[in-house]
């Protein structure tokens, strides 16, 4: 039943809250991507955004993730107006409350895998620390991968690459994580893995997900679903019921 | 370790061709300066050395006597009315020759006040008399015109330490000994203990008995020195009591000049520096010098280039690492740092290796050739400031060849860097 799960999301305070968002690209011809976005993700829901190819999901999850600007409108994170802050201020902010899953295996090759889940932490603290390696050490193994502390990302396979970059998302405790189609590299198996995988930390952390995907089974096994088409969001529904 | 430290460490083990070119050019460039003023300073110092064996820094001098006009006479040509009547056209109607006074000893008028006052000049560590003028040695049949020196012992081993030159004998000219160089103890086929005839134009004649031989490594000297006791000389060249000349030296030889000067205002006699007297030697070092800085200018210039022109790529190359690193709470001032710390690491690695190059490549250099004496004809010397120098320079080359690409990692735009770098 989505329906109780849906309530409970909606009660929280909005993680996210985007007023009239609109992203343009170019100087000389301007294209806007993002046209006019009001957006709402409550603490704790697990929404899919979906579109075709060149919608603007990326896009919206870049400023949402505080990793662009937006050229009008407002972005809040946990009430936050984010649009006063300076670069650093975004940063920590990002640090410290967002994760990120990307499609591509994108671990950094030259440090381990337990290096690269305790990364977020060394570079907010400025460096290691005996509770951070614990933390990490946690996280790998709740996603499984307790055996491959040492590895370095080129020896791991993509579906064990892509559980490492999800410890490393929640390496700081964030109140939300931004997957873009965390699951797009992966076969069907590691693919369910991986989707249960950020399921459960949903369910156990009441962290929020903005999860970008093509896969409509992922998509109905999330709460909610937006549609996103030419830049505008042209549906919000939640999702089937039980697909959770 | 700090974050920057750790990221940087692990970028430069990761990017092993980078890290190895980058670490090439800095040692070349390091090895190359070093070898280069080791090189220099060490050929320098042993001229610098060679000339100052056997001269004083600054010798002190009466001024020279008035010099007398001599109209030599009137160009033909020219009517001597029309020059009475204009006067100015002497000018150019004559030829005007300047003739110094033939050379007779002159004397430093009160030596023993003018020589403590010269003592007391800062800079000046030792002054001694010296009574000097030319002179005839006979031995048998033999005959030579020589540099006749009247010395005060104690005083002078403080100008030229002549004990640690001697090849032969003990340096030493109580009453009538004397001592002279290789050269003219060849000539005259003489030994310490022989005797020989001193002569000279002031109708000085006496004989004197060779105490010691000397090796200054300078022909004309070895060639023409003959000294012996102040007294002495001053009978020889009839100069009672006088001295004709006082030399000094100073603590660091390259302030001889001003010293020098200073030395002319306050005794009022003519004070000439050995930098004065090898003006040759010194306009040939001092351009050798500057030939060097020249080409350690360009080395350091090619290096910084090299260093971040490698850079800029590798910077281009982790784009998307950055931009992880930036999405998961990296700031800008962190990248930068990154980037910075890798520059100095290079330099600082870089030195290291240069530093073994450097030396090595002089060792080498020096052990090539060796003087007869066993010193090597190709002096380095690998001072302690030499490697501080390069260090600094190392150092400030990585760093500042770092700062280009570091800031275009800082202010790479994460969203871009990750989804298309
Ligand atoms: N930095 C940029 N400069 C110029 N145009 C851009 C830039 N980023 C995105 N765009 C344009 O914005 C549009 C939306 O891109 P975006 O990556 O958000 O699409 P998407 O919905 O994520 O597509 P996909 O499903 O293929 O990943 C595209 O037409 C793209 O060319
Ligand atoms: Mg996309």
């Amino acid at each position: 039943m989505a329906e109780p799960t849906v309530k409970a999301a909606d009660t929280g305070s909005p993680v996210v809250l985007l007023e009239g968002v609109t992203r343009d690209f170019g100087e000389t011809v301007v294209t806007r991507v993002l046209k006019s976005i009001d957006f709402r993700l409550g603490g704790g829901e697990f929404t899919a955004l979906t579109g075709p190819s060149g919608s603007g999901k990326s896009t919206l999850l870049n400023l949402v993730g505080l990793l662009d600007r937006a050229t009008t409108g407002r972005v809040c994170l946990d009430g936050v107006d984010t649009a006063g802050l300076d670069d650093t201020a975004l940063t920590r902010l990002r640090g410290g409350s967002i994760g990120f899953v990307f499609q591509f295996h994108h671990l950094l090759p030259a440090f381990t895998a337990l290096e690269n889940v305790m990364l977020p932490g060394i570079a907010r603290q400025g460096r290691p620390s005996a509770a951070l390696r614990k933390k990490a050490l946690e996280l790998l193994d709740r996603v499984g991968l307790s055996d491959r502390l040492k590895f370095k990302p080129s020896a791991l396979s993509g579906g064990q690459q892509q559980r490492v970059a999800i410890a490393r998302a929640l390496c700081l405790n964030p109140r939300l994580i931004l997957a873009d189609e965390p699951t797009g590299n992966l076969d069907t198996e590691a693919s369910d893995q991986v989707f249960e995988l950020l399921r459960q930390i949903n369910r156990e952390e009441h962290t929020a997900f903005l999860v970008v995907t093509h896969d409509l089974n992922i998509a109905a096994r999330c709460d909610r679903i937006v549609e996103l088409v030419d830049g505008r969001i042209t549906s919000e529904r939640a999702a089937a019921p039980g697909g959770g | 370790m700090s974050f920057e430290w750790f990221v940087a460490l692990r970028f430069l083990r990761e990017g092993r061709i980078q890290t190895v070119l980058i670490l090439l050019g800095v040692s070349v460039g390091v090895g190359v300066i070093i070898f280069l003023s080791a090189l220099i300073t060490g050929l320098q110092a042993s001229l610098i050395d060679k000339t100052l064996g056997s001269q004083a820094h600054i010798v002190v001098q009466p001024p020279d006597e008035m010099p007398r006009l001599i109209v030599d006479g009137v160009v033909a040509g020219t009517d001597p009315a029309a020059l009475a009547r204009d006067p100015a056209a002497l000018g150019e109607a004559l030829t005007v020759r300047l003739e110094k006074p033939a050379q007779r000893p002159r004397s430093i008028n009160q030596w023993p006040q003018v020589m403590r006052e010269v003592e007391q000049v800062p800079g000046v560590i030792a002054v001694s008399p010296l009574v000097a003028g030319s002179a005839f040695v006979t031995r048998g049949v033999a005959s030579r015109s020589v540099a006749l020196r009247g010395i005060d012992p104690e005083r002078f081993i403080r100008i030229i330490d002549l004990s640690a030159k001697m090849t032969a004998g003990v340096f030493r000219v109580a009453g009538t000994e004397a001592v002279i160089g290789t050269g003219l103890a060849t000539d005259l086929g003489v030994r310490t203990g022989d005797r020989i005839r001193i002569l000279t134009a002031d109708g000085g004649n006496d004989i004197f008995t060779i105490s010691g031989v000397f090796d200054l490594e300078n022909q004309a000297v070895n060639d023409s020195w003959v000294l012996v006791s102040l007294k002495s000389a001053q009978n020889l060249l009839d100069l009672s009591g006088g001295i004709s000349a006082l030399e000094a030296r100073v603590d660091r030889i390259f302030s001889a000049e001003i010293i020098a000067q200073q030395v002319a205002r306050r005794t009022g006699l003519v004070a000439d520096s050995w930098m004065k007297l090898n003006r040759q030697l010194l306009v040939g070092l001092k351009s050798q010098s500057s030939s060097s800085i020249m080409i350690q200018v360009f080395v350091v210039v090619a290096v910084a280039l090299g260093i971040a022109s490698v850079l800029v790529v590798w910077v281009v190359q982790k784009n998307r690492e950055i931009g992880i690193l930036r999405a998961v709470g990296t700031t800008r001032g962190q990248i930068l740092r990154v980037f910075l710390i890798q520059g100095l690491l290079l330099g600082a690695a870089g030195w290291v290796v240069g530093v073994g190059i450097g030396t090595t490549l002089s060792l080498f250099f020096a052990g090539l050739a060796t003087n007869p004496d066993g010193s090597p004809t190709f002096p380095v010397n690998l001072s302690g400031q030499l490697m501080l120098g390069t260090l600094v320079m190392a150092l400030g080359v990585g760093l500042f060849s770092a700062m280009a690409p570091a800031r275009r990692a800082a202010n790479l735009d994460p969203a871009e860097a990750i989804h298309r770098g």
